[in-house]
């Protein structure tokens, strides 16, 4: 608001405007409170935040290509992918500046092994052109030279690919987490054999399911009992439920491994039971199985803790009064207990869900080959082949996929009815 | 709901210890007749709750036997026994509106749609919230939630409805238009009603019969004006209304009525309801509006007192003396305007009759 329509507005007694005056007085507690939570903040957003947003960006970056090769890159912006035809001297002479330079700096590799995650064949053919450079005439003709050096410089192939990834940004390593490639005809599929990550994609939100259903299958009639004992026993048994949290995560998971696996202590104990025969003993770990026993166990208490808290505010006259009016005890506890504590429900599925959906330790561990998740793909990109475009272009989806679903359960069954105690 | 008549409880002996160890009721001995609205009255901790509880079902008697209309009923489950019950907080399930609510134990019972729309709609104009049926019970105030817990009760024709402190939660004068309500739909409906609660004006105000609780035992049960004329004890004579004491000792009896010599020596005559023989000690009871200052020689009892402290309330002035040692006297005096003043330090002559001054039990 503005003096000019002083009219409407409130003042002070000694004229100015109330919610100036407001603003002022408010100035320093808010001064005040953002102090306080300036060393977290500061603290998120570098270690948190910049990181994350770093990695988002490497997803669609790819500057590479025009750092080391940069008249190449310029010359071969007149050249006709769709021609069929080798480009010509001028861009092989580019080619050679740039090379030579790039050999120099020994960066002619690192854009070999990030040109090989879209063709492969590209990093051993820049290693050897690499060898060859400073032998060449500088002089030229370049073309033959290169031709010389590998055959691969006669293919339009090398060159559409070059070509494709000029650009500063790419969509080749979503494309790449989608399963899709573009080819000559645009982006299509990669073959049946090649899909990965669609399927992993599926797998991942799948046992992420199956896990949470599990969980809350196992976890409600727990914090039913603990809501409903008086306190004493209860604290006994929140010790129980928490106990998992003051031991290892590794020392957990290598304990399923022990109790899971073929000679392992279940499979012993019904042979000696004599339930299964000692040729068919079950196959528990390495597989699915082995993932959704184990990561179950592990987030059973962050379903049990939220529902837990939200039980505990159901006061057991709604109960009485439900059989009161005539509700037998199941009619009493789905009519009258169960919808109350669905806020619980709600949160419960919703941490153990996320939670599972990025779980990366335990399926590594007991999953085998069947039983692992995006995230362990992404961390074999990030640690193992270095390709962290494809990493990030994953984590990227799994994000969105996680905020997607997000929005979805908002719609269905409303944040607001999520209560975390 | 067209109820003519309520139905019958009867309490059998019953004993409640939670355990093992103490008993919470000792000994109950109770019959109620249809229609009768009783209350159970008493401090916290007095047993009273878990007697309403125990004829609800919720809490499992631990010896005797409750009967609903002369039908044992320990035996049978609460959601079988059919009776309405308000409860403290009124237990109005947040997650349905105040129809669903209402229709929620006529579903359970097989009531078919346009039949529950009906008693729903029916019972929600008794309790005056006919366009209400769409809220959620949060959107609702205090007053209205009682209502629809009331309603919700009686919805599907019980024959017995309990109440369990349903006005607590309520303001004063919120309070005092529910019971007058609670008391009509009674009226009209003729169920019986047990009710619960620790507040005496209440329970002098709507009940036929008053039980008053202490200790697990009922200490009296009659009808409210009795309750305040005739108390049977001291407890009673203390819990409900304002009470003077006096304490002494029995030094004649003769028929009903009896001479006592208080502590300081002078001797007062006392309607004789609860000391055996001479010799006994008593506290006697007086109710404070019985006390006359325009004494004359007619009156059984006269004693002089130094009046400590004047208190104008209005319609009357409580008037503070100190009477045969006791500095806790209180006398009412019904402010007719009249000139007649009274000091405080000025020792006056105070006069009551015999049949409003009760030897009970001594009290230390």
């Amino acid at each position: 608001m503005s003096d000019t329509t002083a009219g409407q507005v409130l003042t002070t007694k000694d004229g100015k405007p109330l919610k100036a005056a407001l603003a002022r007085a408010l100035r320093r507690e808010k001064l005040r409170s953002l102090a306080l939570i300036a060393p977290l903040l500061i603290f998120v957003l570098l270690t948190f935040v910049a990181p994350i947003v770093d990695m988002l960006f490497r997803s669609v970056e790819n500057g590479i290509v025009e750092e080391t090769l940069p008249r190449t890159v310029a010359a071969l912006r007149v050249w006709d992918p769709e021609s069929a035809q080798v480009p010509d001297e001028a861009v092989f002479a580019a080619l050679y500046g740039d090379l030579a330079v790039a050999v120099e700096e020994k960066k002619h590799t690192r854009l070999g092994s990030r040109l090989n995650y879209e063709e492969s064949g590209i990093s051993s053919l820049f290693r050897k052109t690499g060898r060859r450079v400073n032998r060449m005439d500088e002089a030229g003709p370049f073309k033959e030279q290169f031709l010389d050096a590998d055959d691969k410089w006669g293919e339009v192939a090398t060159w559409q690919v070059l070509r494709q990834f000029s650009p500063r940004y790419t969509d080749g390593y979503f494309l790449n987490a989608f399963d899709a490639q573009r080819t000559a005809d645009g982006i299509q599929m990669k073959p049946e054999d090649e899909r990965i990550y669609m399927l992993l994609f599926g797998r991942t939100l799948f046992l992420s399911i199956v896990i949470t259903v599990s969980c809350l299958l196992l976890g409600y009639p727990i914090a039913f009992l603990l809501a409903a004992l008086p306190l004493r026993s209860s604290n006994l048994l929140m010790i129980l439920v928490l106990l998992p949290f003051w031991t290892s995560l590794l020392v957990r998971t290598s304990a399923w491994k022990v109790l899971l696996q073929q000679q392992g202590v279940i499979n012993d104990f019904l042979v000696w039971t004599g339930l299964i025969s000692d040729a068919s003993r079950l196959v528990m770990i390495n597989n699915q199985t082995g993932t959704i026993i184990a990561m179950t166990h592990i987030l059973l208490p962050f379903m049990i803790l939220p529902l837990y808290s939200v039980m505990k505010t159901i006061s057991p006259t709604y109960v009485r009064a439900a059989k009161s009016l005539g509700a037998n005890d199941w009619t009493a506890f789905w009519r009258v207990y169960f919808p109350q504590s669905v806020p619980g429900i709600g949160a419960g599925a919703v941490l153990v869900f996320i939670l599972s959906i990025g779980y990366y330790i335990t399926p590594e561990l007991v999953g085998g080959t069947s039983g692992i998740f995006i995230s362990n793909r992404i961390a074999y990109h990030i640690s193992s082949s270095l390709n962290w475009g494809l990493a990030a272009a994953l984590g990227t989806l799994l994000l969105v996929a996680v905020m997607v679903l997000f929005v979805v359960y908002d719609k269905i069954v409303g944040i607001d009815n999520v209560k975390l105690g | 709901m067209a109820n003519t008549r309520g139905a019958a409880v009867k309490y059998d002996g019953v004993q409640k210890s939670y355990d093992g160890e103490t008993l919470v009721v000792k000994n109950l001995n109770l019959d109620i007749p249809p229609g009768e609205f009783l209350t159970m009255l008493g401090p916290s901790g007095s047993g009273k709750t878990t007697c309403l509880m125990m004829l609800a079902g919720f809490e499992p008697a631990t010896h005797g036997e409750i009967f609903l209309n002369d039908r044992p009923i320990n035996n049978v489950p609460p959601h079988k026994r059919g009776i309405g019950m308000v409860f403290q907080n009124y237990a109005l399930f947040p997650h349905m509106t105040v129809a669903e609510n209402l229709a929620f134990p006529l579903q359970v019972r097989g009531v078919g749609k346009a039949d529950q729309r009906e008693k729903v709609q029916r019972a929600l104009e008794m309790v005056e919230l006919g366009a209400f049926g769409n809220r959620r019970p949060a959107q609702l105030s205090g007053g209205q939630q009682q209502r629809v817990a009331v309603a919700r009760a009686l919805v599907f024709d019980p024959e017995l409805v309990l109440m369990d402190e349903p006005l607590g939660a309520l303001d004063k004068q919120l309070r005092e238009q529910m019971q007058y309500e609670i008391k009509h739909i009674h009226e009209n409906l003729g169920v019986t009603v047990v009710y619960v609660t620790h507040d005496q004006t209440e329970a002098l105000t709507m009940s036929d019969r008053v039980a008053v609780f202490n200790d697990g035992i009922i200490q009296q049960l009659s009808t409210p004006d009795d309750l305040y004329e005739e108390p049977q004890n001291s407890f009673v004579a203390q819990f409900i209304g304002e009470n003077n004491k006096l304490n002494g000792k029995v030094i004649e009896v003769q028929g009903g009525e009896c001479l006592v010599e208080l502590d300081d020596g002078s001797q007062l005559k006392a309607d004789r309801v609860n000391v055996s023989a001479v010799g006994d000690r008593t506290t006697l009871s007086l109710r404070p509006e019985r006390v006359e200052f325009d004494t004359n020689t007619s009156m059984d009892n006269l004693v002089n007192g130094r009046i400590e402290e004047l208190i104008y309330l209005g319609d009357h002035i409580r008037v503070r003396m100190n009477v045969a040692g006791n500095n806790e006297f209180i006398v009412k005096v019904r402010n007719r305007g009249e000139k007649r003043k009274l000091n405080v330090g000025e020792t006056v002559q105070v006069g009551w009759a015999l049949n409003d001054c009760k030897a009970l039990d001594a009290v230390v």
